[in-house]
């Protein structure tokens, strides 16, 4: 069953891509017009956590991406 | 039509964005994508039922603790915490750690060399068909029951935090689990699980990190906490647990080590077939006993994300929170909105997308886990035996998959009678302690002393769930028996169930080893692979140090111990 499957480990490396560059995107345009409501506005945290998860992502999906041998 | 409906969630207490809403979108296509392509591996009903017995520790591991994470319980524990302080935290150490690393070390050899498919397989195998029936009937029931209470109580918290229509959220996500569960079964819950897991852990991890840099870190939460609530110990496991009245939950440390960490938390870990499956789908014993303990570490880091948002709320909200039946009052907050609040606190517009998302994977992957277990003991421990024996493979694949919809169908309808009795939620918890701590004990005994007969084995079932019914319903119909149930009148709910599930297993025990004593037990020959000392076991030492369970075990063990002792 494995053998012609995609891994699962695919699939998180590429959503995270996706999720990081949308929470990136999201935390960069809060550098221009802030987030109403936030604590800690100045730390930035989407601009962090969308980098942090796209590295993530990226790491996985290139690790496991289809068709590389194991 | 469904982003109008979406946009119509400002009027909950947080507002999503655009960024938020296609994140949440982008979920459920990739669960439901997923599902749709891995229908083409299941084929069997081994692949169906047991995911293929392939799948690897890592994967195993993260499912089998996913299952159990379900969002629910997260928002609960935040609440707890939110009442009791960091005394909640043992729901995750000493009710889980010891419980699971046993689970992996010494019962888990039993369920995976004797191949059973379920927990009621094996009570088939070592006591025959009336135990069998007995947990397979009883457990199915609290599958579906647990499942609809769990459905509605999460779309009446999405109600109120996102302002989402109640018929609207149990409906699209029990069918979004409906649909890829009947495509893909186990294989499909597990790596849906496994997505899951990462996405609950992305989403909620952002609250402990901000937060306890915005407090200063742990001494500095500490300080706001005793701040602003002078005179109450929120940071202490066991230095209030001397007497019953010196802390907020009632209890005493026997209740917790005994009735939590023994009754309740082997219940549980050790054969509650919606977590066990998962462990069961692993490729080989090692991968099952890896997986497991895997799923112990993680279960050990919990509380970052769950104790940890209830502590900070402690500490920073500007307002107190109330209980539920304080809820209407103008402006108030209750107890169960503890980790949105911190989540609406800290996440701007996509982190707040994430964190709905971690909630409703939470929500989803605790419904898939219910709706697989039912589905294989539905099929292999009743419809197999009781009504149609000798079908093709076929058949029951088919049965399964047409059992995953009906499984989610009846939740729906448990859903909505939750919904016109909402009295059923209280009771949820009594009747989990009701059938899974005896199993326990019987499935314990059968497993460690080939002495137990099979008629021990249903007796000794049946008087731990009858004597768990009937300390609920002494207590119930005469309150004062609460000091002789759970040792004191000042009891809460919580403490009376660890006292009596502690009760319900003495019974259970005292039963089966009486009755055993007086009946005939089974040859030995009917008892390989089956009870200890009569099954070889894998010999640990054909591995390496590092890639023998029994070292990974002792690793974690360790980090329990270090933890307790610092939060003592």
């Amino acid at each position: 069953m494995q053998e012609h499957a995609i891994s699962i480990w695919f699939f998180i490396g590429a959503l995270f891509v996706i999720y990081g560059a949308l929470v990136l995107g999201a935390g960069i345009y809060g550098l221009f017009v802030p987030a109403m409501n936030i604590a800690m506005p100045g730390l930035h945290i989407s601009v962090w956590w969308g980098c942090g998860m796209m590295a993530l992502g990226l790491l996985f999906a290139v690790r496991f991406r289809p068709g590389r041998s194991e | 039509m469904i982003a109008t409906w979406f946009f119509q969630a400002a009027s909950g207490r947080l507002s999503l964005g655009p960024v938020d809403l296609i994140i949440i979108l982008l979920y459920f296509a990739l669960v439901l994508g997923l599902g749709l392509y891995l229908k083409k591996f299941t084929k069997t009903s081994e692949d169906f039922f047991m995911a293929g017995r392939e799948m690897t520790a890592w994967i195993a591991g993260l499912s089998f603790i996913s299952a159990n994470l379900g969002s629910l319980e997260m928002m609960g524990y935040a609440a707890a915490t939110y009442q009791y302080g960091i005394l909640v935290a043992h729901a995750y150490w000493i009710a889980a750690i010891p419980a699971i690393l046993f689970l992996a070390l010494v019962m888990l050899p039993f369920y995976y060399i004797c191949k059973t498919h379920s927990v009621p397989g094996y009570l088939k195998l070592r006591f025959g068909e009336g135990a069998r029936s007995l947990s397979a009937i009883s457990f199915a029931v609290m599958t579906i029951l647990m499942s609809g209470i769990n459905m509605y109580s999460m779309a009446v918290i999405m109600k109120v935090i996102l302002g989402w229509d109640i018929h609207f959220s149990i409906w699209v996500s029990s069918l979004t689990v409906a649909i890829y569960v009947m495509a893909g079964g186990l294989l499909s819950a597990i790596f849906n699980e496994v997505l899951q897991f990462f996405l609950i852990w992305v989403g909620c991890l952002v609250i402990p990190v901000v937060g306890l840099y915005e407090t200063g870190g742990w001494a500095g939460m500490v300080h706001r906490i005793q701040t602003n609530f002078p005179g109450q110990d929120f940071i202490h496991m066991w230095s209030t647990t001397g007497s019953f009245t010196a802390n907020p939950m009632g209890v005493h440390w026997t209740g917790i080590v005994f009735g939590w960490g023994l009754a309740i938390s082997f219940g549980y870990w050790t054969t509650d077939f919606l977590v066990v499956q998962r462990v069961m789908a692993a490729k080989d014993l090692r991968s099952a006993q890896l997986g497991t303990i895997i799923g112990a570490f993680f279960k050990m880091m919990v509380p970052l994300i769950v104790i940890l948002p209830g502590l900070l709320a402690l500490a920073v909200l500007p307002f107190h929170l109330v209980p539920e039946s304080q809820g209407n009052l103008p402006g108030a907050h209750t107890y169960n909105e503890a980790l949105p609040l911190m989540l609406a606190r800290y996440c701007g517009p996509g982190l707040l997308g994430l964190g709905v998302t971690a909630l409703v994977a939470g929500f989803m992957s605790g419904m898939a886990g219910n709706v697989t277990a039912f589905t294989t003991v539905w099929t292999y421990d009743i419809y197999k035996p009781l009504l149609r024996k000798d079908a093709p493979d076929s058949h029951y694949v088919s049965m399964g998959r047409w059992c995953s919809l009906i499984g989610v169908f009846i939740s729906i309808g448990t859903a909505y009678l939750v919904m016109n009795f909402s009295s059923i939620i209280v009771y949820a918890q009594v009747i989990f302690v009701f059938f899974i701590v005896p199993m326990f004990g019987t499935v314990i005994l059968g497993m460690l002393w080939k002495r137990t007969t099979p008629a021990a084995g249903f007796w000794g079932l049946l008087a731990g769930i009858l004597t768990s019914f009937a300390l609920w319903l002494w207590v119930k119909l005469d309150p004062s028996a609460l000091r002789h149930v759970a040792f004191s009148e000042h009891a809460k709910d919580m403490a009376e169930n660890i006292y009596r599930a502690m009760w319900s297993l003495i019974a259970n025990v005292v039963v089966t080893v009486a009755v055993s004593l007086v009946t005939r037990p089974k040859p030995d020959s009917e008892l390989t692979n089956l009870v200890y000392g009569l099954t070889e076991l894998a010999p640990g030492e054909q591995f390496s140090f590092f890639r023998r369970p029994i070292t990974w075990a002792v690793a974690v063990a360790i980090g329990f111990v270090i933890l307790n002792i610092w939060f003592w």
